[in-house]
């Protein structure tokens, strides 16, 4: 079970959390968007083997999402940042 | 040197020393390179050979032959999905199966045994009855049983009223059952390498050479090699390979898990399925309970799983069988499997000319392992995908033709 670093109530069991997937997806342009951007903005996620940007909301606590980077090898999560804030350089 | 037997005994005959030529140093180039020596790259290439006439070919796999997935699945075989489209390629998969023993001349254990599905709410029996009729529509077999029928066929299942997730009713399709996954394997490698397929261990894929829009080659540990066409069928590990290619693929690899008990004797002639409570139980030949949970929730490639979601599935299983309760865990393992946004695979071409791509099983790619080949060498051989795979396109996510299936994929492995 992963130990997961909520940035409001400090680390607590994964059980408490759900999964929100990868981080920092932003809405296209509406009225302009072509099917292509549309399937990327709906379906395309990063799926990489090692450090990934990603989203937690805390349910069974403080019932807020944050945006954390987490080694999808490993598990070790890295630092934590608020939505629509600057994100954190991709952890080495 | 042993031999193989046809005899089905508990005690598994030995396999001969060997069944392919182990140590194979890649050629300069080749016709078609498939990238991923599991279930499916291996079934790819010996259809190649076998309908196509292809025989230059190397598999090339970067662990061992099949060590990935399909060393850790629960070897589910069935063919009841929902949609026409899913129907069309699994009921094929099922069928190649049927003669599969006989036809790559090797021994797999295949057991039509039955493969049931437990309905414990109304929804789920609606749900399950949609299912039913879909099937019966599609010419697969199908039949709808009571509690009653479900204690008939399965004496072990708890179908008292009075529990949390109580059994109201079941689907149960006859001519499902299991197989042994590695002799699959082995019987595929085996037919694919007598027809001169090159199985190449311990080449990892690095890269690729991609002039104007074309694949001519990929780049390996053990140096580059060429090839007119290259398909990637690298299941939980695909993204990487799309990445290294240049392209996006919406796959999200996750873990899932599978545990053993310690032998026992046969007391489960059958495979259960519970989508609702997330378990799944079979009785492996020698007497292990194979049963399988749900996948974490959370991307990774680490092939392990939480062991809360193992509590999880145990707490159902218990429920369903109360004679588990006191039989040992023998033994948990991890895999990662590629899941697609419709539960459903892809298999196709990809924006790289020459490039394809068989990807998305998820959480139940073991039945399909023969059509999967089957599709996939069709589509390399004539550059254009068959029929029964034409609907799996990659790009049906941008035209919104999905195929929704996360109701019969559920937990069924």
């Amino acid at each position: 079970m992963l130990h997961i670093p909520c940035p409001y109530c400090g680390p607590r069991d994964e059980t408490e959390f759900h999964y929100g997937a990868g981080a920092n997806i932003f809405y296209p342009e509406p009225t302009t968007a072509t099917d292509e951007e549309w399937s990327k903005f709906v379906f395309i996620r990063e799926n990489p083997k090692g450090w990934h940007a990603e989203r937690w909301v805390h349910s069974a606590g403080c019932r807020r999402w944050f945006n954390v980077w987490r080694n999808t090898i490993t598990h070790e999560f890295g630092p934590t940042y608020k939505p629509f804030t600057e994100q954190p350089k991709r952890p080495v | 040197m042993a031999t193989t037997t046809r005899r089905r005994s508990v005690e598994l005959p030995e396999h001969p020393d060997f069944l392919w030529t182990a140590k194979v140093a890649p050629k300069k180039v080749y016709d078609v390179i498939i990238i991923g020596g599991g279930g499916h790259g291996l079934s790819t290439a010996y259809y190649l050979a076998k309908n196509h006439g292809i025989t230059n070919i190397a598999v090339l796999e970067k662990g061992w032959l099949a060590g990935g997935n399909m060393a850790r699945n629960t070897t589910v075989i069935r063919s009841n999905y929902l949609w026409d489209e899913s129907a069309g390629i699994y009921e094929h998969s099922l069928k190649l199966w049927e003669n599969l023993e006989d036809e790559v001349g090797y021994e797999m254990f295949f057991s039509q045994r039955g493969v049931m599905s437990l309905a414990h709410s109304v929804s789920d029996l609606r749900a399950k009855a949609r299912n039913y009729h879909a099937n019966k529509i599609n010419d697969i077999d199908s039949e709808w049983l009571t509690p009653e029928q479900v204690k008939e066929i399965a004496p072990i299942v708890n179908i008292n009223p009075d529990v949390r997730y109580p059994v109201l009713g079941a689907t149960y399709q006859p001519r499902g059952g299991i197989a042994k996954h590695d002799w699959v394997a082995w019987g595929y490698a085996k037919a694919a390498a007598d027809l001169g397929v090159d199985i190449i261990q311990g080449c990892e894929v690095t890269g690729f050479d991609i002039r104007d829009g074309k694949v001519h080659g990929v780049k390996t540990n053990l140096g580059p090699i060429a090839a007119h066409k290259v398909g990637m069928v690298a299941a939980g590990h695909s993204s990487v390979l799309a990445n290294l290619a240049g392209f996006d693929i919406p796959i999200q690899s996750r873990p899932l898990q599978a545990l053993v008990s310690e032998l026992l004797e046969q007391v489960h002639n059958t495979v259960i399925m519970s989508g609702m409570v997330h378990v799944y139980v079979s009785q492996a030949h020698k007497g292990e309970l194979v049963m399988g949970a749900g996948t974490d929730a959370f991307n990774s490639y680490a092939q392990r799983g939480g062991f809360h979601v193992i509590e999880h599935q145990l707490a159902a299983a218990i429920e369903l069988f109360p004679i588990f309760e006191r039989a040992h865990l023998l033994r948990t393992w991890g895999g990662i499997v590629d899941i697609s946004p419709d539960a459903s695979p892809i298999i196709g071409h990809t924006p790289v000319d020459n490039l394809f791509i068989n990807t998305g099983w998820g959480t139940g790619g073991f039945k399909a392992t023969p059509a999967s080949g089957w599709t996939m060498a069709h589509t390399i051989a004539t550059g254009e995908p068959h029929e029964l795979n034409a609907p799996f396109s990659l790009d049906r996510f941008i035209t919104g033709h999905l195929i929704d299936e996360h109701g019969a994929a559920g937990v069924a492995h």
